[in-house]
């Protein structure tokens, strides 16, 4: 998370002395490989577990975690605080945080290989996948907006995304969001 | 202890955050108000998780307790 901005309540509306006051949340998901995919979904389906009003708005590389084909990807290229594990072995062999040059993650093939080493971790140790988190996030009605602007950048079009979903844009949201809620962006 | 009858039964084992808390939230929709439902998980971060959950939605959380591995929850619907 690069910025965590709560919203000051307006005196006549939701208050910090009223714990019954409805809570709204609302989330800029902005990345879109599979490491930064987790926390907005994470966060937003909790919220509505919570009974929380959420929406997200996707954009720039956040707009693609609605498409249809859904297929994030996470490279250790760049992202020194990745540990590099293997999801298999004994529990002293999966433990040991892989010395990888850097050279060697610009290889081809090994960001597939850094994805396919992350899921499997993340499904041995009972994480939902990220189609699923999407999918709990849809059912539970948290409010996803696409962003208008990313989608004509990309030439990506309204059927290329999953159903139930608003396209707005930084408008759409910042209404959202100034209507009391929490603000979170990643 | 007292042992707590439970309408209904969530099995969250094996699952991290945010599941049970999600399963959590469907599942007490499905019983009537104040009926309980009994909620197992083995992870670890389930207990502040479910008291903050059950606070938030204003369901109450009757009894939680460790077994083993094993979080048992039991929450009464309030509404």
């Amino acid at each position: 998370m690069q910025y965590a901005i709560r919203n000051q309540p307006s005196a006549k509306s939701m208050s910090k002395s009223d714990p019954n006051a409805p809570k709204r949340l609302a989330i800029i998901a902005s990345k879109g490989t599979l490491d930064w995919a987790y926390p907005p979904l994470i966060l937003a389906s909790a919220g509505a577990a919570m009974g929380w009003d959420v929406a997200i708005f996707h954009t720039f590389y956040g707009l693609p975690l609605l498409l249809k084909d859904l297929e994030a990807e996470v490279s250790p290229l760049g992202n020194p605080a990745m540990p590099m594990k293997m999801p298999f072995g004994p529990d002293g062999f999966q433990k040991i945080n892989w010395p990888i040059p850097t050279a060697m993650m610009a290889t081809p093939g090994f960001n597939a290989l850094a994805t396919t080493l992350m899921k499997q971790t993340f499904k041995n140790k009972g994480v939902a996948s990220i189609p699923e988190m999407r999918a709990m996030c849809v059912e539970a009605g948290v409010n996803m907006i696409a962003c208008q602007m990313t989608m004509d950048v990309m030439g990506i079009k309204k059927e290329d995304l999953i159903d139930g979903i608003e396209i707005g844009g930084a408008a759409t949201f910042l209404k959202y969001a100034s209507e009391n809620a929490m603000c979170l962006a990643f | 202890m007292t042992t707590l009858q439970a309408d209904k039964e969530l099995d969250c084992s094996g699952m991290l955050c945010p599941v049970p808390v999600i399963k959590t939230s469907k599942a007490i929709k499905e019983i009537q108000v104040g009926q309980v439902l009994k909620m197992i998980s083995t992870d670890p971060g389930a207990p502040p998780d479910m008291v903050a959950w059950a606070r938030q939605t204003g369901n109450e959380l009757l009894d939680s307790h460790q077994e083993d591995k094993k979080y048992i929850f039991y929450f009464k619907r309030l509404k």
